[in-house]
C-alpha cells in the first residue's frame, strides 16, 4: 500500500507514520495485558509501571497527530493516501483511549488488592472477557498491520461476544452484592473494571472499522457492515 | 469480498448533457493521440480533464471546438453531439459553433489593442449592436470576469498593459462577451501566481451558474477543488471518468489511484 511514490521521501513520510502507530499499538498492548496481570497477582510496582507508560503513549499520540498535519499540509494526499492519514488520526485516539483504559484498570486492581479478600475471586469474574478483548485488540492491531479487511470484518462481529461476556459479569455481581452486601464495593469495582475492558473492545471495533475504510473506502460506522462476496 | 464499483466510463448521473462524446479517435498525421473516448459533458457543471503529460487531454479538448480544423493533418473521427448534431461532421459552420464553445489558453492572449475593444471585437463578428448596447455588453462581460472594478477606469488602455491575471480575467471576459454555451478552459492558471490563480478559480465556480465549463489543468488539486466531474486520461484513453469527489477520494481504478496519489512513472 505505502511505496513507489514518485517521491521518496513522501514513502518515508508515510511508513514513518505507520510504523509509530504500530509501535504506539504495541505498548497499548503490553499495557493492556499488564494491567490484566495486576488483577491476577498483587504486584503494586507492576500496576505503577501501567499507569507510568501511559505517559509514553499519550506523547506519542501528539507526535502523531503532528506528523499527520505535516503531511496532509505538504503532501496534499489523496484517495487511499488521504484516507490512510485520516485513518491514522482517528486510530491514535483510539489507541491513547485504551491506554487510559488500562491505567485505570491497574489502579482499581492495586486498590482492590490493597484492601484484601472479599467474597469472590475477582480475577475469575473478568478472565474471560480480559482474553477476548485481548484476543480482539491483537488482531485489530494485526488487521491495520496487514491492511485486511476481512480480518477486519470478523472482529467487528467479534466484538459481540465481548458485549455479551460484559452483560454476563453484571447479573454476577448483582447476585453477589445481594447476597451480601459486603461485596458491593469490590464488585463496583470489578464492575469498573469490566466496563473498561468492554470499552477497549469497542475501541478494537473501531480500528477494525477503519481498516476497512482505508482498504475499501466505505464508512460502515454506526451501520450493520454488509459483506459482499465476489 | 469486493465493493460495488462504477464501471470506468459510465455517466456518473442523468443530468442534463450539453456535449455527448461517442467513439471519438483523433490523428496526428499517422499518429492516433485520442482511442475510442466517450463521455458526457453535463450541463452548468465544471468538468475536469487530467492526466500527464501527452495523454490526449488538450487534445481531446480542442476537438469540441474544432479548434484543431486550423491545423493541417489532424483530423478527429467518431461523434461529439451538441444539440442534436454531430459538429464533427462536414457543413458545421466552425464560426458559429466557436462562438457557442469558447476557449480560453493557458498564456493568456490579449489582442494588442485597448481593454474595450478586446471584448468588442468578437461582438462585432457576430452582432450588429449599438454604441449604448456594445457599452453594456463589455460592462457586462468584464463584471462576469471579475474584472470590473479594476478595468473600468482604463477601458481605452491597451490590454497588453494588464497584469498576467488580469490578462487571463480579459481573455475569459472575452470568451464570456459572446455569450457562450460552454467555455473551453486549457490549463488557464498555469503560468498565474497563486493569488490570480486563487481568483480564476473562484470566477469558474461563479461562472457554471450558467455555463458549463471544461478545464485541463495539471494541477491536481485544482481539479478537486473547482470541477463536479473529472475525466483520468492516459495515453490517448479514457482511464475513469466520475464524480470529483469520488474520483479523488476512492477512484474505481488502480492506475487512477496511482497517478493522483503520486506513484505514477
Amino acid at each position: 500500500m505505502i511505496g513507489e511514490h514518485s517521491s521518496k521521501q513522501y514513502d518515508q513520510e508515510l511508513e514513518g507514520i505507520r510504523s509509530k502507530v504500530l509501535l504506539m499499538g504495541g505498548m497499548v498492548e503490553t499495557q493492556f495485558e499488564e494491567a490484566l496481570n495486576c488483577f491476577r497477582v498483587d504486584d503494586a510496582a507492576k500496576a505503577d509501571k501501567v499507569m507510568a507508560d501511559d505517559h509514553a503513549v499519550n506523547q506519542l499520540e501528539v507526535q502523531l497527530d503532528d506528523a499527520c498535519s505535516h503531511l496532509i499540509v505538504k503532501r496534499q494526499p489523496t484517495a487511499n493516501d488521504l484516507r490512510t492519514v485520516m485513518a491514522t488520526i482517528k486510530v491514535i485516539t483510539d489507541l491513547e483511549r485504551i491506554g487510559d483504559e488500562s491505567s485505570k484498570i491497574a489502579r482499581t486492581a492495586k486498590s482492590l488488592h490493597g484492601r484484601g479478600t472479599t467474597g469472590f475471586a475477582h480475577y475469575d469474574m473478568i478472565r474471560t472477557i480480559g482474553k477476548a478483548t485481548s484476543d480482539l485488540l491483537h488482531d485489530a492491531l494485526d488487521a491495520f498491520a496487514r491492511l485486511d479487511g476481512k480480518q477486519a470484518l470478523q472482529i467487528i462481529a467479534a466484538d459481540e461476544i465481548v458485549d455479551h461476556e460484559f452483560r454476563t459479569i453484571l447479573r454476577n455481581l448483582i447476585t453477589f452484592m445481594m447476597e451480601d452486601p459486603r461485596t458491593i464495593s469490590s464488585a463496583l469495582d470489578t464492575l469498573w473494571v469490566a466496563k473498561a475492558i468492554e470499552r477497549i473492545g469497542d475501541h478494537a471495533k473501531n480500528i477494525a472499522e477503519y481498516v476497512i475504510y482505508v482498504v475499501e473506502g466505505r464508512d460502515i460506522r454506526h451501520s450493520k457492515p454488509v459483506v459482499q462476496e465476489g | 469480498m469486493t465493493l460495488a464499483m462504477a464501471t470506468p466510463t459510465a455517466a456518473p448521473s442523468a443530468k442534463t448533457k450539453t456535449i455527448e462524446i461517442a467513439g471519438l479517435n483523433f490523428f496526428y498525421g499517422k499518429t492516433q493521440s485520442l482511442k475510442n473516448v466517450s463521455l458526457d459533458i453535463h450541463d452548468k457543471q465544471v468538468t475536469a480533464f487530467i492526466g500527464p503529460s501527452g495523454c490526449g487531454k488538450s487534445t481531446l479538448l480542442r476537438t469540441l471546438n474544432r479548434m484543431y480544423d486550423l491545423y493541417p493533418g489532424q483530423r478527429a473521427e467518431g461523434q461529439i453531439n451538441y444539440r442534436g448534431r454531430n459538429i464533427l461532421e462536414p457543413g458545421v459552420d466552425v464560426n458559429a459553433l466557436r462562438a457557442k464553445i469558447g476557449m480560453v489558453f493557458q498564456k493568456p492572449t490579449p489582442f494588442p489593442m485597448s481593454i474595450y475593444d478586446n471584448i468588442a471585437f468578437g461582438v462585432r463578428l457576430y452582432e450588429n449592436l449599438s454604441k449604448g448596447e456594445m457599452d453594456e455588453r463589455v460592462e457586462w462581460a468584464l463584471k462576469k470576469a471579475a474584472l470590473w472594478e479594476e478595468a473600468k477606469d482604463k477601458l481605452n488602455k491597451s490590454g497588453l498593459s494588464l497584469s498576467g491575471g488580469q490578462q487571463q480575467r480579459l481573455c475569459i471576459a472575452r470568451g464570456v462577451a459572446v455569450k457562450p454555451d460552454v467555455l473551453l478552459l486549457d490549463e488557464p492558471t498555469s503560468a498565474l501566481d497563486p493569488i490570480s490563480t486563487a481568483k480564476i478559480e473562484e470566477l469558474i465556480s461563479e461562472l457554471k451558474q450558467d455555463y458549463t465549463i471544461t478545464i485541463v489543468t495539471h494541477n491536481m488539486q485544482q481539479a478537486a477543488r473547482c470541477s463536479d466531474y473529472t475525466a483520468y486520461m492516459y495515453l490517448g484513453e479514457l482511464v475513469e471518468f466520475g464524480e470529483t469527489d469520488q474520483l479523488f477520494m476512492n477512484p474505481a481504478r488502480k492506475e487512477t489511484q496511482d497517478y493522483i496519489t503520486g506513484r505514477f512513472g
